[in-house]
């Protein structure tokens, strides 16, 4: 529960924050919120030579509606989200997902671009980037995100590259995210978004692989026709969750397909 | 008559405005001029042996200023940490545990060298530095197969692994069976569990060698238990050794024995000649803090067709880890003592087998012995009701004792003092609705729906503990408790008392205590514990015995003092003792309440002349009190849960709670202790489970991230109720509540999940009932 020792330097600007990575070298980090790398760096499981500290990039916090887009700038806390008229108008499944994210002091302090670069399989905005099509914007280029999440807290970020907004469709239909936990303030065993979207389905799984899941067979399905009940037997296909203390592969699928049938049934 | 306003007041803790404005004094709070910080190097395998420990680059860091390993300790440190001899007269194997490992490791996390350095941090860093050679040794973790003939062994030099074997016996089991309709088998899994105070261990240590003075703070539950013991492993006589524990944030067992840490800082401040500190992180806590339970029972019981109960067997394999420990075999002895729970059997018969296993040592957990042995006979008397299709709370109701046939004894001799079983269980059924969600039970099983509804009804062992009883299983440790209660001239009192709160109120429900029996004003009671310069011996606050045998202490000391008041008042008031009364705090002449002292002003005229003919000056008095019996709180749990056909969740819909802990000083604090205690039992039913690795020892729940406790969001509103049954041991008719609701609330929840899943046959449900392994058990149960 004792870091190591590390470098820390406070950035103003996203210019400055990408010259510091450089001069820090490959193994320094950005801070944003840090819910999830100081609890890693106490545990020793990281070891960064230097922190940058975002924190005081002021525009980096921001929701913009663009047209049929809805922009969410990397440093927006969890609560922002949540509570942004903006987001539950435009992306309500959005707010939904960030209201469910940890405990109060987490949604606090916790950042969209945060979540999004540390790519956490038990991450929930990855699902929804993945699902959706967004954009993730970093200070050097835009990527799509089926591109973005590589494997198990790896993206294709390089080491100089800092995500400075991620950027969603508009989209109101039906929707709806189930977190399956054993904990309130858990992260998912299992999570399944849902959200209709231009007549379509889309259908994202949450902590199912070591990246998020598009669940392509699923909204084939339910293109076709298929029952949600039927449609959702396809939720696994192809999958093969890692095993944990909290729930085996062959749970993990089930929960898979039991959570895509009631995530569609449920949404409104 | 003494006033009483105080005692059953509901009144707010004392000590909360203090605590939850940040103003606690804890032992991390605490400095000392030119401090070192001890940072543990500890083992990262399991069994091994230490072929060398290389200190160099360590030695080399910033800040450190010393590294010792078990060959600087053991010039300092003799002996090993004490062990209870209960049980262990049948023994067999207890390897000695010295505080640090010299040779051989035995568990994940046993100390193997100390850095001190300057600061926390470039201790911490340091301890990563230090390099130990380890030649691998089989690691046992598997507890029953470590009990076989040719296992593994988890000292490399023992003869095997068990540490004891021990028989109890309670009456004619095999007539008892013989007369059996039916009997059912079951194996019941007590899984390991974390006890996890909020606040971990912290030690600093300061050792003075003019006058060779150990002042050690430590946070523990037992500071006169801790300095006996650094007595002896360390040499110095008892008088110069000072514990302090001040505040302390929890314990909940895992803090009433002597530690390794509290050895090792004391040690290494004699040498190094500077005060040394350390503050156990949470991962060292997991790790290096005894756990809790770790049994396997299994039991098998005789009943008639029509729910009489006959027989039961049970038979404990406990997983002691690498070392027993101190109340290891306490706790294994009281699963058995209490396993006949509240029920009328015609024979009994035990047996427990402490083994050895490369792990940390298992010792007590908040109820110790006890939750096991209500969850076993709760769960045992479902499986009757179950095997004989009857409603589970008639087979419990047909086999309690009457309220007349108290005292009541168990086929194991414990007499248990006074109870009304059937009029707890009739109140939490009527407060649940019992009849009516058996109807509704009905309707959802039609739909596919899993409710289920689960009792409890314990009974348990508190005020531990009367000497006659305790004396042949704790080695000749008499467990008295002990108080010096002191007027001030001026009135005010101050209570020096031999247990030590470590969360649980004392202050407030002794001072409740004091005022009443003194008539003094609740505000003018000080209450001093935890400081071994400022406290009479005792024994320390564990097994719920704080207020049934620490309480009755000083309500004594304070009778004593009224009796000599009562004298110095009949000589002011110029009248016969025999006609002086004592009401509301004040001394008058009966029949004229005008002419009256309070116990402020005898309290001046104690310190004055003008006393009786001889009376000495002063007014206090000291008590040192063995209770004649245990205490026998009882009460009856019911839980409502639904369990989700396809997932296995499990979602508690109701807690109804009826508690008898005799007569309630404070109704606060005796409701709290339920939350707190339902709550952990919840954790252990439901999400929580000490993990190692089969192969390796390694912790695998080895941070909270991996480990599962229930928070705010997992606990149910709770519905609590009480009945009052007095206990006639002691003064005050009280019994004890700090364990009651971890005790009894496992069962609860267990049978409720059992009786949602019976549809599907389902008999059983080992613990924690996790979504994970129900849905297993529901896919078995349909194909």
């Amino acid at each position: 529960m004792i870091p190591a020792a590390f470098e820390y330097a406070r950035a103003s600007s996203v210019e400055e924050a990408s010259k510091l990575l450089n001069k820090f070298g490959e193994d320094a980090k950005v801070l944003a919120g840090g819910h999830s790398l100081i609890p890693l760096m106490r545990l020793r499981l990281a070891q960064p030579t230097a922190l940058i500290d975002i924190n005081g990039i002021k525009e980096l916090d921001h929701i913009k509606e663009d047209g049929h887009k809805l922009r969410i700038g990397a440093l927006t806390r969890h609560v922002t989200i949540q509570n942004s008229s903006v987001v539950k108008d435009k992306l309500p499944l959005l707010a939904e997902i960030a209201g469910e994210v940890g405990d109060n002091q987490v949604r606090n302090m916790g950042t969209m671009g945060g979540v999004i670069a540390h790519a956490d399989a038990a991450g929930d905005y990855p699902t929804l980037a993945l699902m959706l099509d967004a954009e993730i914007v970093t200070n050097q280029r835009t990527i799509q995100a089926k591109d973005f999440f590589k494997d198990l807290f790896t993206t294709s970020l390089g080491p100089d590259e800092i995500v400075t907004e991620v950027v969603f469709p508009v989209a109101n239909g039906p929707h709806k995210y189930i977190k399956f936990r054993r904990r309130l303030f858990d992260w998912a065993i299992v999570g399944v978004a849902a959200q209709k979207m231009n007549g379509d389905w889309r259908i994202g799984l949450t902590n199912v692989g070591p990246t998020p899941v598009r669940a392509k067979a699923v909204e084939d399905a339910l293109k076709k026709g298929a029952k949600p009940e039927e449609a959702a037997q396809h939720a696994s296909d192809g999958l093969n969750p890692a095993g944990d203390l909290r729930a085996s592969p062959e749970y993990k699928k089930h929960l898979a397909r039991v959570l895509t049938k009631r995530a569609i049934q449920q949404s409104t | 008559m003494a006033v009483t306003t105080m005692i059953g007041a509901r009144i707010h803790r004392r000590e909360d405005p203090k605590l939850v404005t940040g103003h606690g004094s804890y032992v991390d709070d605490l400095r000392q001029v030119g401090m070192l910080y001890m940072s543990v190097v500890r083992s990262a395998q399991a069994h091994a042996r230490i072929k060398s420990i290389d200190i160099t680059d360590a030695g080399k860091a910033p800040g450190v200023v010393a590294i010792y390993t078990a060959r600087d300790f053991k010039t300092m440190i003799s002996g090993g940490l004490p062990v209870t001899e209960s049980l262990i007269a049948d023994k067999k194997y207890v390897p000695n545990q010295f505080p640090i490992a010299e040779t051989e490791v035995v568990y994940f996390g046993e100390p193997v060298a100390v850095v001190l350095a300057s600061e926390r941090y470039q201790a911490a860093d340091a301890a990563e530095q230090v390099q130990v050679d380890y030649e691998p040794l089989p690691v046992v973790v598997d507890f029953e197969k470590a009990m076989q003939k040719g296992s593994d062994k988890a000292h490399s030099d023992g003869p095997d692994n068990i540490a004891w074997d021990v028989k109890f016996p309670g009456g004619d089991i095999e007539a008892a069976f013989k007369e059996a309709d039916v009997v059912v088998k079951e194996r019941i899994l007590q899984q390991r569990v974390f006890p996890l105070s909020m606040e971990p261990r912290v030690v600093m240590a300061n050792y003075v060698p003019f006058g060779n003075q150990l002042t050690l703070w430590t946070s523990t539950q037992v500071p006169h238990f801790v300095r006996i013991f650094l007595c002896f492993g360390l040499g110095i006589p008892e008088s110069q050794i000072r514990v302090i524990s001040p505040d302390v944030g929890g314990g909940f067992g895992s803090k009433l024995r002597p530690y390794p840490e509290e050895y090792l800082a004391a040690a290494a401040s004699k040498l190094s000649g500077s005060p040394v500190k350390w503050v156990e992180t949470r991962t060292e806590n997991l790790q290096a803090t005894t756990h809790g339970r770790g049994h396997i029972f299994d039991i098998e019981v005789a009943a008639k067709r029509d729910g009489t109960l006959l027989g039961l067997k049970v038979t404990n394999l406990s997983d002691n880890g690498a070392y027993v420990g101190v109340f290891g075999a306490l706790q294994s002895a009281l699963s058995l003592f209490l396993a006949p729970g509240c029920y009328k059997w015609k024979a009994f018969d035990g047996r427990t087998v402490g083994i050895l296993s490369n792990k940390m040592s298992t010792d007590p957990y908040r109820g110790a012995g006890r939750p096991e042995a209500a969850h076993l006979v709760e769960r045992a008397v479902d499986l009757v009701a179950h095997e004989l299709k009857m409603d589970p709370a008639d087979v419990r109701r047909k086999n309690f004792p009457t309220e007349k046939e108290f005292p009541f004894t168990n086929p194991l001799g414990m007499v248990y003092d006074s109870g009304n079983y059937a009029k707890t269980l009739d109140k939490a059924m009527q407060i649940v609705g019992y009849q009516e969600l058996r109807r509704r039970q009905a309707e959802l099983r039609k739909q596919g729906r899993y409710l289920g509804i689960g009792l409890s009804t314990y009974v348990e062992i508190c005020g531990v503990g009367p000497s006659a009883a305790t004396d042949h299983v704790s080695g000749s440790i008499s467990l008295v408790e002990s108080s010096i209660v002191r007027v001030h001239p001026t009135g005010s009192v101050t209570v020096a008392v031999g247990t030590h709160s470590h969360g649980q109120g004392h202050d407030t429900t002794f001072s409740q205590i004091v005022a009443d029996t003194l008539g003094v004003p609740y505000e003018s009671v000080q209450i001093n514990h935890g400081d071994t310069s400022d406290t009479p011996f005792g024994y320390g606050t564990y097994g719920s015995r704080s207020l049934p045998v620490g309480g009755i202490s000083i309500y004594k000391s304070c009778q004593k003092v009224v009796d000599k008041a009562k004298k110095i008042a009949a000589h002011m008031l110029e009248a016969a003792e025999a006609d002086v009364v004592f009401d509301q705090g004040r001394f008058h002449v009966k029949g004229s309440p005008d002419r009256a002292k309070t116990m402020g002003e005898v309290a001046f005229r104690a310190h004055q002349t003008g006393l009786p003919d001889g009376m000495e000056e002063g007014l206090e008095a000291v008590t040192y009190f063995d209770p004649p019996n245990f205490t026998w709180p009882f009460g009856a749990h019911i839980c409502v849960v639904e369990v989700d056909p396809e997932t296995g969740a499990v979602d508690i819909q109701k807690y109804v709670a009826v508690d008898d802990c005799g007569n309630v000083i404070n109704p606060m604090i005796v409701d709290g202790q339920i939350h707190g205690g339902v709550a952990q039992a919840i954790g252990q039913a439901l999400f929580e489970e000490v993990v190692y690795a089969e192969d390796t020892g390694q912790l695998r729940t080895g941070t909270l991230l991996d480990y599962s406790i229930p928070g705010i969001g997992e606990i149910p509103d709770l519905e609590l109720d009480r009945t009052i049954t007095p206990s006639p041991t002691n003064d005050l008719g009280v019994k004890g509540v700090g364990e009651a609701g971890t005790i009894a609330a496992s069962a609860a929840v267990i049978n409720a999940v059992v009786d949602a899943l019976s549809p599907l046959g389902i008999k059983h449900v080992d613990m924690p009932a996790s979504p994970d392994r129900l849905w297993k058990m529901m896919q078995e149960a349909r194909k």
